[in-house]
């Protein structure tokens, strides 16, 4: 079974295995508007914690998406270049960035669960 | 994920807000610091639908930021007069009811601000000029105008109005339900009417390359007037985000951005702002360097810049020639959402300027290719009454 963790900067983490998919909250997607543009990393790269993952840049503004998790680059999601809306239309599912294979485990623990990001997201309105 | 720019605050301090404040927020606006207001940047469709809708039917627009004043003195030959020492317009030669695009320059041609001078139809006002000028800029303009005003002439600001602009193909359809009068008239002119039985004073004009009008109405009568507009089926309520967009597609300069003190007229590709009687006359600010642009050319040029990949290239992206050599800068660069891409307005070296020019410019490190293009990236649709 996959467990899911967030991060303050309104990422999300889905855990298969030693397989971490990375993309950003409804919350993120709502804030940021029509997303019309990403710019998604090479496969095989590595990432560090806190690392930028991808762009996400909507009408108005671009931003960056940084990886929670440390690992190597091993899959991106290219539908994303040719329908970048699908950030708006399912943040948390189709809607996925990249996927990286974790160096350290850890590191995904010290996340926080969805409860933990609720509240969090609670607090910012 | 990294705030974006434009949705990090202003100081939240004291922000004014306009008449219709109370309706964007009924109307699911999200609501951003712009200019000293609390303004909505789009409503619950998003700035993408927004801007395709305004292209196809018809966008209400809460302009009541901006600036509008009376410049009064004995006679419009006076009050002409006094504005042509601070624009370079010609303002004297304005038919009454006839609306000009102008700029406040400062003494070195730099633009201090770009603004609508309307001389009004109505014989009652015939010894007045009514101006509309940026919501960031206006105390600083309406200070500078003060400043230069001769005796008997005096400037009254019009804090007691507010500004909804109505815009797009079906706007003139949908405006003449409410003013039937208003259809008749050509673009660039301005009549005072009855809307809805409000007394406004309509301008034929805009800022998104569509037809339309832009209408001055009592502060007590705003909300009324906005939500008859709204209650249209082709109407919808636009944000300040798809109004940048719209205006960027009409290749339309943004203060601040696009021009500033630091360019000129003609660097700024606002030439025909300069009426051909003033040039000869050279009387007014920033004559010398201007008319110096004029004969012997400038050294930078504002270009329309049309990036080939997809990634969007923002204000302040440098732009190069291909071999390492910068060449000039973006100034306002966005997703154009009529386009289907993204587009871009910059300053680039005269020797770059010319359009069909490969350029490259440079995105997140990394050199993107992208050309120069005319501009507007899309086709105006004002309104032309035929020359007969």
């Amino acid at each position: 079974m996959s467990e899911i963790r967030f991060t303050d900067q309104h990422e999300w983490v889905r855990l298969d295995g030693d397989v971490a998919t990375i993309g950003i909250t409804d919350y993120a997607q709502e804030q940021l508007g029509d997303v019309v543009y990403v710019e998604l990393p090479d496969v095989g790269k590595s990432v560090a914690a806190g690392d930028e993952a991808a762009v996400v840049e909507s009408v108005k503004a671009a931003s960056e998406v940084y990886s929670p998790v440390s690992g190597e680059v091993v899959a991106v999601n290219a539908d994303l270049e040719g329908a970048p809306g699908g950030v708006n239309e399912d943040a948390m599912g189709k809607g996925w960035f990249v996927k990286v294979r974790l160096a350290d485990k850890s590191e995904f623990a010290k996340l926080m669960d969805e409860d933990a990001y609720k509240s969090f997201v609670e607090g910012l309105a | 994920m990294s705030a974006p720019e434009a949705h990090k605050a202003e100081s939240t301090e004291e922000l004014k807000v306009t008449p219709l404040h109370a309706l964007h927020v009924a109307l699911g606006a999200k609501m951003v610091p712009f200019a000293g207001y609390d303004m909505p940047v789009q409503y619950k469709d998003g700035v993408l639908a927004e801007h395709l809708h305004t292209r196809e039917a018809a966008g209400l627009f809460d302009v009541s930021h901006m600036g509008q004043a009376w410049i009064e003195g004995p006679d419009f030959e006076t009050v002409a007069r006094t504005v042509e020492t601070l624009t370079p317009g010609d303002i004297l030669g304005l038919a009454p009811g006839a609306i000009r695009y102008t700029l406040l320059l400062n003494r070195n041609g730099g633009i201090k601000d770009d603004l609508m001078v309307t001389r009004p139809a109505e014989p009652a006002r015939a010894n007045s000029l009514f101006i509309i000028v940026n919501a960031a800029c206006k105390d600083a303009d309406f200070a500078h105008i003060a400043a230069h005003l001769p005796a008997g002439t005096k400037l009254l600001r019009l804090d007691d109005r507010a500004l909804i602009a109505l815009q797009g193909p079906k706007a003139v359809e949908v405006f003449a339900r409410f003013a039937p009068e208003a259809e008749g008239m050509g673009f660039m002119t301005a009549r005072a009417m009855n809307v809805a039985g409000i007394p406004c004073l309509v301008s034929r004009s805009g800022y998104t390359g569509e037809d339309g009008y832009e209408v001055s109405v009592p502060n007590d009568r705003a909300v009324e007037l906005a939500k008859k507009l709204l209650a249209e089926p082709e109407v919808k309520p636009i944000g300040l985000g798809a109004r940048d967009s719209l205006r960027l597609e009409a290749g339309l300069c943004l203060y601040g951005h696009d021009i500033d003190e630091t360019t000129t007229p003609i660097e700024a590709a606002l030439g025909w702002t300069i009426g051909k009687r003033r040039r000869e006359e050279a009387n007014f600010p920033g004559a010398k360097p201007i008319l110096g642009h004029i004969a012997s050319g400038v050294a930078r040029k504002r270009v329309g810049i049309l990036p080939e990949g997809k990634a969007p290239a923002r204000d302040g992206t440098e732009i190069y020639d291909g071999q390492g050599n910068k060449i000039g800068g973006i100034t306002s660069g966005s997703y154009g959402p009529t386009v289907g891409g993204p587009i871009a307005m910059g300053y680039v070296e005269i020797g770059h300027a010319k359009v069909g020019t490969a350029v490259e410019l440079m995105v997140r490190g990394k050199g993107r290719p992208a050309k120069i293009v005319a501009l507007p990236f899309v086709e105006k649709r004002f309104h032309r009454t035929e020359k007969k």
